[in-house]
């Protein structure tokens, strides 16, 4: 996973409120075998109208989503992440995120900042004057920008840690190697072995 | 088999701490601060092909090996067919996901029995069966009903795939600990009720959410006179009243079924095992989160009418009326259930006439739950219009069965006799229910479509299903032995 510092992309207004998993990936694109390759899936019903913002070439290479309330609720799939961050997308700000599916992105290195509906509103309104603009996020200040105006955003103070570090679960977890080691040197003979015994 | 649980209202011990405790203390790595979740060591790593493909992948994308190969174990068990085992799977989904798992067991090195092999079937009925799963482990599995294997006093429960990522990785995982319910049962089953009534019945009781967050205790005189797998068809619906695990204190039952397995220790190692075993029980004056009390005397045969594992009642009962239900929640979903299930608030559930039964799952597809049906339907034929499936959990059950002509016995009732894995559990392979079909069923499930889009399920019991399918009505044995004396 790699860390997240500051970053720079086209902003995106998602002017839909609870938008959840099901619509950022239908359950239908779930049988998939790999955890990559969902840049199809993502938004695909809502694709299918022409008017969605997505379909509009000046936000092709959209990569910062400015999205209405309740982002994300719904079924716990992690795909959802897994298609927005194949689409290329390192974050979306929205005034509040279904719990699941932020805790799933802050694992994933997708950057997720609560703003309050009127900074939302005010993005919209500032993107829709410039379509194609870029935001840039500063996740050290905590602070997102948009046609030079600066908005700080909420983030809690672990994941915030974790996006800095580029610290997945996994990269977390082997921090503490040492110690797992130390543990197994420690472990019974009795235990469960799977594999035909080895000489000791 | 003689020690006697604590009173479940025993006074607070200092320092006393509950099997579940004991177990999470042993597998510490590293204490969690600041509200951190703990680092706990997992014991035994269980695959199959569902649910461990993007793992794998996950792994491959950041170059990392499987940590410890040797405390993992795959089979193939969701998707696999239960006839024309030899045939290639047609289902292109379902043989995507085997032919992934056989491909990422051999890159990573993993031990897989592959359909055809004589330990391939249910994941939750190999690892007992090789004698790998066993008291004072921690057992993950990406399934939720991995809580099967606390029967044996084990910390066992169901991950999401980035988890199962995350064990492969670093066999451990962070985890908040889980709270503690005791469910203590005392006094003895009459004949014919069985612990898949007990577990129905305590999950009426304290309802699918009931367990949230907690692992559950089973205790209690009915309890300790279970077998192993009457113990592990309780563990094995824990999920289904919403916790995170099931237990059982290992004792004498526990050692006995445990000992000359393949993978259980031997020599000094099993009397280093067993000495530590000993130790694990709940202790004297142990205190847990939430007790619940059930009278193992007045338990009956128990059947669900609804579409969760909740809505169910005793078999001699009638259909519930939702008007009745005072909690709005409860009575709509009651409401919505039975216009699903296609039931008249009243009906007697002895009348209500099945087009199937499914005898298996990992629920009850262990050899002593074929014994079990066997033993009802033996010198028996079904009942014309039932179509009535016999599938063993794993193919060491299915040759079990076979040595002892149990499969004689089966297709001589009329049943289908089949090859081993989860089969009609789930609508993921070729066994399922047509629209509009009702079936009694062994297994732990009864959502709407769980069995096959628009199928309808009953759960109950291997005597249950095997009057059933003799009768073709809802039936307890008692009912069959009634008739037999006419
Ligand atoms: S038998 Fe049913 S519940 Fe058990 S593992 Fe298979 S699908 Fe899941």
């Amino acid at each position: 996973m790699d860390a997240f510092t500051t970053y720079t992309g086209v902003a995106v207004p998602l002017k839909r409120s609870a938008v959840d998993t099901d619509q950022i990936i239908p359950a239908v694109y779930l049988k998939r075998v790999t955890k990559t390759g969902f840049e199809d899936a993502l938004f695909a019903h809502l694709r299918q109208d022409p008017a969605f913002v997505l379909n509009d070439p000046v936000y092709a290479q959209g990569s910062i989503l400015f999205a209405g309330p309740d982002f994300g609720t719904g079924s716990s799939r992690e795909h959802a992440v897994w298609a927005l961050r194949d689409s290329g997308f390192r974050a979306v700000f929205a005034p509040r995120f279904g719990d699941i599916f932020r805790g799933n992105s802050g694992k994933q290195g997708l950057l997720t900042g609560v703003l309050s509906e009127e900074v939302i509103a005010t993005c919209w309104a500032a993107i829709e004057a410039d379509p194609g603009a870029a935001a840039t996020v500063d996740l050290q200040a905590g602070t997102v920008t948009l046609s030079g105006e600066t908005y700080p955003f909420e983030i809690d103070a672990y994941t915030r840690w974790r996006l800095l570090e580029g610290l997945d679960d996994i990269g977390l977890t082997l921090r503490d190697e040492s110690r797992i080691t130390q543990f197994e040197q420690g472990r019974e003979a009795w235990r469960p072995q799977t594999l035909p015994v080895r000489e000791r | 088999m003689s020690e006697t649980a604590p009173a479940p209202q025993a006074p607070r011990r200092a320092g006393a701490r509950t099997l579940a405790e004991k177990v999470w203390a042993d597998h510490l790595v590293k204490r969690g601060e600041d509200g951190a979740p703990d680092l706990v060591y997992i014991d035994l790593h269980l695959l199959h092909e569902v649910t461990s493909p993007q793992a794998f992948d996950g792994l491959r994308a950041e170059g990392r090996p499987v940590r410890r190969p040797d405390l993992t174990i795959a089979t193939e068990d969701h998707n696999t067919p239960t006839i024309d085992i030899d045939k290639p799977i047609a289902d292109i989904t379902s043989r995507t996901q085997i032919e992934t798992l056989r491909r990422n067991a051999e890159e990573f090195g993993i031990r897989l029995h592959s359909l055809g092999d004589v330990e391939q079937g249910i994941v939750h009925i190999v690892g007992p069966q090789l004698g790998l799963t066993m008291p004072g482990i921690t057992v993950v599995c990406g399934d939720s009903h991995t809580s099967t294997h606390g029967a044996f006093g084990a910390m066992a429960f169901g991950i999401g795939t980035s988890e199962v990522e995350h064990v492969l990785a670093t066999q451990t995982l962070p985890l908040k600990p889980f709270k503690t319910m005791a469910i203590t049962v005392e006094g003895a089953l009459k004949p014919g009720v069985t612990a898949k009534d007990v577990i129905l019945a305590v999950i009426a009781k304290i309802g699918t959410n009931g367990g949230q967050g907690h692992v559950l205790e089973y205790r209690g005189s009915a309890i300790r006179a279970l077998s192993m797998e009457g113990r592990m068809t309780i563990c094995n619906m824990s999920i289904e009243a919403g916790a995170r695990a099931g237990m059982v204190a290992p004792d004498q039952t526990t050692f006995d079924y445990l000992e000359g397995r393949p993978h259980a220790p031997k020599g000094a190692d099993w009397d280093a095992a067993v000495a530590y075993w000993r130790t694990l029980p709940s202790d004297e004056g142990a205190v847990f989160d939430a007790e619940v009390l059930l009278d193992a005397d007045e338990l009956e045969p128990f059947v669900t009418w609804g579409t969760n594992p909740g809505q169910g009642t005793t078999l001699a009962g009638e259909v519930p009326d939702p008007a009745a239900i005072a909690d709005p929640q409860l009575r709509d979903s009651a409401q919505r259930a039975l216009e699903y299930m296609d039931l008249t608030p009243g009906t007697r559930l002895k009348d209500i006439k099945v087009d199937a039964v499914f005898m298996g799952s990992c629920t009850n597809s262990r050899v002593e739950d074929l014994r079990a049906f066997a033993s009802i339907v033996k010198g028996r034929r079904k009942a014309d219009h039932v179509r009535v499936m016999v599938v063993p959990g794993s193919a060491r059950v299915r040759l079990e069965a076979e040595a002892e002509g149990l499969d004689k016995i089966f297709t001589d009732f009329g049943a289908e006799w089949r090859f081993a894995g989860c089969s009609m559990c789930l609508g993921m392979n070729p066994d399922q229910l047509a629209p509009g079909e009702r079936c009694a069923s062994t297994s732990n499930r009864n959502f709407e479509g769980r069995q096959g889009k628009g199928g309808r399920t009953h759960l109950v019991s291997p005597l249950v299903a095997a009057a059933t399918a003799i009768r073709g009505t809802l039936s307890s044995p008692s009912d069959v032995e009634a008739e037999a004396l006419v």
